[in-house]
């Protein structure tokens, strides 16, 4: 009966839709670009659509090792002087040329868009001066010595001058002090085509909010020509009718289907794609006096305790979440960050030993445990709620009592931010895929003034790291900073700081003529999808 | 009269700004919309001036005279996620959601009305008793399941119709609407069979307790007794007599089904209001919902105010008793 209806289900596709793939791809997307502005929005799902029309200077692939993007190729004059050179022969989509006008004018743009909820200065805060030394080469100058700067330039696109209007010559000023930029187009104005041209390998061919959004094939990329003449992405928010809409071949891909669908969808015919993604899910801990939510310790705060902090870790089975809960699409984490990923030790995962657990409980002086919350967000990760419990019942067995307080991710972050939880449990996507990023972010001792620290909610403090990393963040040599990484990170590990459990793995399902080289950064491009064979 | 409308058009100024402070203090208690909005690599000095920007660092009350400051002058604030005015982006939405509601209403009515008179005219037949226990299933079985069951068996078992979104429109009168081409009307058949439904079953069953009441009166008897044909007597007679509680709950209806097509805006990826709201309410993009909301309230209070004051035209005994109150 199963295989009969699977068949069916095979055969439906195959007649309806074959036809179609030959040029056209349809993609179904979990969440939708809110803006085709490439420099609004900070955003994941923005930028995985605005990566098909817009380049920028550097690019990441699929595991983000950084390449060249626009720029060809570009060397470290000093500490803070960067020399690039640009790509000849680049043409955006309405013909004109690409040049270092072009890069000015883009980082220009950036502190000037209006209304952005997440802006993009925070890549081009660094930038003290960019001239132009002839068209094709460019000057960077950073206010300090910025090693990440080269990754960081994946962040901004590059958009045409001459098409938005600038004046003949532009002129870099720091914090949006630019001369000759004309009127520049806010926002809004982008999602018209006439508008948002890049130098990408698909044009926009129209934005319906709400709807969909199509690309046509840009045939004059400088990269050869784009696989498909034409790309439909459409937002389908919910997983039952996006996994339907791939069954029923309305669309050729999609992206996050539910796990508990994916045997279906194999036995279905369909391929599915998975990958180890660059996001770590860890438990934090607050580390300071008088945290809320802890009972029967005391008045003393046992997470001060490292013994305390190893016997939570030890106390949990990773490979039985990874297995169970998570249907074999994680990876138990020994680190914030997967091996061979830059700044990665590949340090060995904690083992699950619950005896060793108790032991230490009692060195500390717990030998009855204690009651604790831990918070969890229950619609951000995948199955995260289900995981926070898993690990709640594998600390009762070594005397702790948990209470999960599980919430949806607006509230959750929100009370995490105030910092409402003794323990919570949270994801974190190394953007540039660096240790730094996991490092500076969520472990480095909160201070408002330098902005260290600032996802730090367990307010852990370690000084001796914090020199460490702010050494290996003013390295430009790649070796020695990748040295200096491990070094932090392996300081924060040893004092079980924070607690890593499991890496996601990000998972596509699509028709079996497609191929889909898997992204650490979980971005679905069009750019990357491939008819197979 | 002019008392009662008066009084009247009080009442409803007064529930709109009761609505206002109710919507804008619970949208103020879910979430701080920068934690979910702002990169998480950006640094304190970033949120806070991303905070600053969006006003959200001033206390509740002066957020609230802010508002309702520019609310009265038809600015509903600007969408933290979008950039632009909150109305903007709704009424850009809302064509989508009226054509769904409408195409809803004439499947409800147009199927509903028949089948409820046919119910009532032979309620102890086959016929009539399969008609009834079909609205208890449209009635019961959610509308979430509903949706997804239409997906699975035409779409994906069948093949016949697309599984969601809205596929080709083209311009009619100003408006982006698909009922026009084939591929938006394949598209649009699902989710308004979906939202039809429920208000299906409703008119079923209020038409056939109706024709079943009709039926008894002594004016039927007696133009069944004048000779006159039985399909006179049910065109004219009972359908007339029936129609007017079915066009009351009518126009009660589309109000709600402009307002809450939530569910099958969400099942079937339809790019209405409904969708905004909810996805509004995932990015904690407060000005759309408030916005959102508020024009809700007020398309229901204008209705509910048109709808009293109709029938205080059409019947005295409302006029007179209101008076007197």
């Amino acid at each position: 009966m199963k295989a009969g209806k699977t068949s069916l289900i095979a055969g439906i596709f195959a007649l309806g839709a074959m036809p179609a793939l030959a040029q056209d791809l349809a993609i179904g997307l979990k969440s939708e670009a809110t803006s085709m502005d490439p420099q609004f929005h900070q955003l994941s799902t923005n930028i995985q659509v605005h990566k098909n029309v817009f380049e920028t200077l550097t690019s990441q692939d699929a595991v983000q090792k950084v390449g060249p993007g626009l720029a060809t190729e570009w060397e470290a004059v000093d500490d803070t002087t960067w020399r690039f050179k640009l790509r000849e022969g680049v043409k955006f989509h309405d013909g004109t040329d690409f040049t270092a006008r072009d890069v000015i004018y883009s980082f220009c743009r950036v502190p000037l868009v209006e209304n952005s909820p997440s802006p993009f200065t925070i890549y081009t805060a660094s930038i003290a001066d960019m001239t132009a030394e002839d068209d094709h080469t460019l000057i960077v100058r950073t206010e300090a010595t910025n090693p990440l700067l080269p990754a960081e330039l994946w962040s901004i696109s590059i958009i045409s001058a001459d098409t938005l209007g600038a004046e003949e010559e532009v002129v870099f000023g720091p914090q949006g002090t630019c001369e000759g930029l004309g009127d520049v187009p806010q926002s809004p104005a982008f999602n018209s085509p006439d508008v948002a041209v890049g130098t990408g390998p698909y044009k926009l061919e129209s934005y319906t909010r709400g709807s969909e959004l199509t690309l046509t094939r840009f045939d004059e990329h400088w990269g050869g020509t784009p696989a498909w003449e034409r790309v439909v992405m459409r937002p389908i928010t919910s997983d039952g009718p996006r996994v339907a809409a791939l069954l029923a071949g309305d669309v050729d891909m999609i992206e996050s289907p539910p796990i508990q669908d994916i045997p279906r969808l194999e036995d279905g015919g369909f391929k599915i794609v998975d990958a180890l993604s660059n996001r770590i899910i860890y438990l934090h801990m607050r580390q300071e006096e008088g945290a809320p939510g802890i009972e029967g310790a005391g008045d003393t705060n046992p997470l001060m305790d490292a013994r305390v902090r190893e016997a939570i870790s030890l106390s949990i089975n990773r490979e039985a979440i990874a297995e169970r809960i998570m249907g074999g699409y994680a990876q138990p984490a020994g680190e914030l960050l997967p091996p061979p990923m830059f700044g990665s030790s590949g340090r060995p995962v904690d083992a699950y030993d619950p005896d060793r657990a108790k032991e230490l409980l009692t060195e500390a002086g717990y030998p009855d445990g204690f009651t604790i919350t831990l918070g969890t967000p229950n619609d951000r990760y995948i199955n995260d709620e289900q995981v926070a419990q898993a690990v709640a019942q594998m600390l009762a067995r070594i005397g702790i009592q948990v209470n999960v307080d599980a919430s949806t991710a607006s509230q959750f972050f929100s009370r995490r931010n105030a910092l409402e939880f003794p323990i919570y449990m949270a994801g974190w996507g190394a953007s540039s895929g660096e240790m730094s990023s996991p490092l500076k972010s969520l472990v480095a001792t909160f201070d408002e003034k330098t902005g260290m620290g600032p996802t730090n909610a367990g307010r852990y403090s370690n000084p001796a790291m914090d020199e460490v990393l702010l050494r290996a963040m003013s390295t430009i040599d790649d070796a020695e900073r990748d040295s200096l990484l491990q070094e932090a990170g392996t300081m924060v590990l040893d004092d079980y700081g924070i607690i890593p459990l499991h890496y996601e793995q990000t998972v596509w399902a699509m028709k079996p003529e497609l191929d889909y080289e898997p992204r650490v950064d979980q971005y679905t491009m069009a750019t990357e999808v491939k008819p197979a064979g | 009269m002019i008392v009662y409308l008066v009084r009247r058009a009080g009442q409803s100024v007064l529930a709109v700004v009761a609505m206002a402070v109710l919507v804008f203090l619970g949208v103020y208690a879910i979430g701080n919309p920068v934690d979910v909005l702002i990169n998480p690599e950006a640094t304190q000095a970033q949120i806070a001036a991303t905070t600053q920007r969006l006003g959200l660092d001033k206390p509740l009350w002066q957020q609230f005279g802010i508002f309702l400051g520019n609310a009265i002058h038809g600015d509903l604030g600007t969408s933290f996620v979008y950039g632009r005015p909150a109305l903007d982006i709704i009424l850009e939405r809302l064509p989508a959601t009226m054509e769904l509601a409408v195409v809803a209403l004439i499947l409800s009515v147009g199927l509903g009305v028949p089948l409820g008179v046919w119910a009532g005219l032979r309620p102890h037949g086959l016929a009539g008793k399969t008609i009834m226990g079909g609205s208890i299933l449209g009635f019961s079985l959610p509308n979430f399941w509903q949706g997804m069951l239409l997906i699975l068996v035409f779409a994906v078992l069948l093949g016949w119709l697309p599984a969601g979104g809205r596929g080709q429109t083209t311009e009619f009168m100003g408006l982006e609407v698909s009922f026009l081409t084939l591929d938006g009307l394949s598209h649009l058949i699902l989710p308004a069979i979906n939202l039809a439904l429920f208000k299906m079953s409703l008119i079923i069953r209020l038409a056939r307790a109706n024709t079943r009441e009709v039926c008894l009166q002594d004016y039927v008897k007696f133009a069944r007794a004048k000779g006159l044909s039985g399909r006179r007597v049910v065109m004219v007679h009972v359908l007339k007599n029936i129609m007017i509680p079915v066009v009351t709950i009518i126009g009660l209806e589309l109000g709600s089904m402009v307002a809450f097509a939530i569910v099958t805006e969400t099942v079937f990826a339809w790019p209405g209001m409904g969708k905004l709201l909810i996805d509004s309410i995932n990015l904690l993009d407060r000005p759309v919902i408030v916005a959102y909301l508020m024009l809700t309230v007020l398309i229901i209070v204008t209705i509910n105010f048109l709808v009293d004051v109709i029938y205080s035209l059409l019947d005295p005994r409302i006029r007179l008793s209101e008076m007197k109150g």
